[in-house]
């Protein structure tokens, strides 16, 4: 069983992001990038199932700029056999995305395609259920169990209201949830032999995908932010605050 | 301007985000129509078609629609979407399924979890777990959209008549199927919709010693949540997540107990009127968004709270 994980460089969440000095956009430089932690959880998901002997090969494809080869390679050193890049210069839109994804799908007709549940930079929360549209297919998001079955796979997923479980016939999209697993750190060898992995670059006309963008960024803003209040000095005055000054409990 | 919402529910009870999804209808301006689909739904289709800032429902009661699996219900909204320049649910798991597979099928870029309406084409969303606001414009001929319902105050149930126009073809696309749901029971208001949050994070020390917190909630009415990390330490099952992953809520007061406040938290919380913070570590980074801070060991000051209500 052939599984595509698509994996997507972004800002590091421990990092504090700011606007530019325009307040067009995000401020990128020096800015420490990582794998998406959601993304990470799917490359050991994938890993795993190769552990399992279920799936026999695991293609990292990432749609973004040169650098993103940095995150690749990771993915390679985590245990993925090869690694795919779709060049472009353009930040792309979760559409475009799943259009490069469906056409790399195509290519390499896997069983299983393993995604985040959402980017950390922009939130979107989109990506896996539009190539799952595209490609006609099943749709596992939110996960935070998978079972593969002969042609079918079981997956629990986060909703709501609790748990709900799911069974989708193959080929599926899967997207993950925090809870699906813990992932591992690469081991300094391993990521020595991710140097020697095939890691091939395409672009997204030679995929025949329009990847322009359907929205317009008109600028980032902080938010409005709190000032911290004060502190009390124990419970009664804490309970005192809340009836008498916040009136938010009688 | 002509604008769908898709509605929420449980087939009995309309979800209140809904009436929030409503809301950023209403600013948006224009004829709005609500569609219901589901099964066994009639009772969600009578509601909704009492809400007064609708013109019609649009109801597809149908097997098909039942525990509205993405792939069924999202062609049946793309295929009834001729004639609407937007497409609007609440950003619930259920919509988040759902939309993009609807956008995908219409060839347009969703826009997700919409904080501001600024014009018919342009809102503001959050990204970044909140730090920051980003003002997007949408060139799409159909605006496919989720809405922050703490971002929008909710509409009117009631005092309107809607017209409901029956679907009736409704296609299993059979490529997926429910096998099972483990759904929380709960005698508490739900976290979304609760005016009081009592959470717990990874100070809390064990899923028993959440007792503590539901007695206080119990007290106040209140729905009681927790940090990723409680989550995480199988404290509390995972519907409690507050946070960038977990749900969104801006109640009225917010009590975060043994909670440090990682910004992937303060994502889910920090547009909550009043935020109370317990924590025994004073440089706890949730003392910088609290309105009332108690630097306590929240094994003594949760039984006194309790006591003091
Ligand atoms: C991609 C991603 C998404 C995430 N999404 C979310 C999310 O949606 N929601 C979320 O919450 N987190 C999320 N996180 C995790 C987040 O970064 C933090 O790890 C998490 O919020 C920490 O939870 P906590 O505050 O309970 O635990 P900790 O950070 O360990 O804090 C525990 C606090 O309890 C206090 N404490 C301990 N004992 C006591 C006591 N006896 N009395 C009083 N205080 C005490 C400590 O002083 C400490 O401040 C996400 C992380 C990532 C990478
Ligand atoms: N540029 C990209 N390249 C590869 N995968 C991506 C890209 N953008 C998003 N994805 C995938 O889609 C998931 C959801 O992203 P999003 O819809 O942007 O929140 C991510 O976790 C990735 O698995």
């Amino acid at each position: 069983m052939k599984i595509l994980v698509a994996v997507k460089r972004v800002v590091d969440y421990n990092v504090k992001v700011r606007p530019n000095s325009d307040s067009s956009d995000v401020e990128l430089a020096n800015v420490k990038m990582s794998v998406n932690p959601f993304c990470e959880i799917a490359v050991e998901e994938a890993v795993r199932l190769k552990e399992k002997g279920i799936a026999t090969e695991i293609i990292a494809v990432t749609i973004g700029t040169v650098q993103s080869q940095e995150q690749l390679r990771t993915c390679l050193a985590l245990g993925a056999d090869r690694a795919i890049l779709v060049e472009t210069d353009i930040p792309v839109e979760p559409l475009a995305v799943a259009k490069c994804l469906k056409a790399v799908y195509e290519e390499e007709q896997p069983d299983i395609v393993l995604m985040g549940k959402q980017a950390i930079d922009g939130d979107n929360n989109q990506t896996g259920q539009m190539l799952a549209s595209m490609l006609g297919c099943a749709q596992g998001t939110f996960a935070s169990e998978v079972s593969v079955e002969e042609g079918s796979i079981a997956v629990t997923r986060e909703i709501d209201g609790g748990l709900q479980t799911l069974s989708l016939k193959l080929p599926a999209v899967i997207t993950t949830d925090l809870r699906l697993n813990e992932p591992r750190y690469a081991s300094l060898p391993n990521i020595m032999k991710a140097k020697q992995k095939p890691l091939a670059t395409r672009s997204a006309e030679e995929l025949g995908v329009d990847v322009s963008p359907r929205t317009q960024l008109l600028g980032v803003e902080l938010p409005a932010q709190r000032q911290a209040g004060i502190k009390v000095n124990d419970v009664a005055q804490l309970v005192d605050k809340l009836k008498n000054e916040a009136k938010v409990i009688s | 301007m002509s604008i769908l919402v898709i509605a929420e529910h449980n087939n009995q009870q309309l979800n209140p985000a809904t009436l929030s999804a409503l809301a950023a209808a209403v600013e948006l301006g224009g004829d709005i129509d609500l569609m219901v689909a589901g099964s066994g739904c009639q009772a969600a289709i009578d509601q909704a078609s009492q809400i007064a800032c609708i013109t019609k429902v649009i109801a597809a009661d149908h097997s098909a629609c039942e525990h509205f699996l993405a792939e069924n219900i999202a062609p049946l909204i793309a295929d009834n979407a001729s004639g609407y320049t937007h497409i609007l649910a609440a950003a619930t798991t259920t919509a988040k399924n759902i939309m993009p597979r609807v956008a995908a099928l219409l060839d347009v870029q969703a826009i997700s979890d919409i904080s501001a309406v600024i014009s018919e084409n342009t809102f503001k969303r959050p990204i970044y777990a909140g730090n920051l606001i980003a003002t997007v414009q949408s060139n799409d001929a159909v605006k496919v959209i989720t809405v922050r319902a703490t971002a929008f105050d909710a509409v009117e149930a009631t005092g309107g008549s809607a017209t409901v126009e029956t679907l009736e073809s409704v296609n299993d696309m059979g490529i997926s199927s429910f096998a099972s749901e483990q759904l929380a029971e709960s005698d508490r208001p739900e976290l979304t919709a609760a005016s009081i949050v009592v959470s717990g994070g990874r100070g809390m020390a064990s899923g028993d010693n959440f007792d503590l917190l539901y007695r206080i909630a119990d007290k106040l009415g209140a729905a009681v949540g927790a940090s990723r990390a409680a989550v995480d330490a199988e404290f509390v099952p995972n519907d409690m997540q507050v946070g960038q992953t977990g749900k969104i809520v801006a109640p009225d007061l917010y009590i975060a107990v043994g909670i440090s406040g990682a910004i992937q938290h303060l994502a889910g919380m920090k547009e909550s009127k009043v935020i109370v913070a317990i924590n025994k570590d004073e440089e706890a980074p949730i003392f910088s968004i609290a309105d009332y801070g108690l630097v306590a060991d929240l094994f003594t000051a949760l039984p006194e709270l309790e006591s003091k209500l």
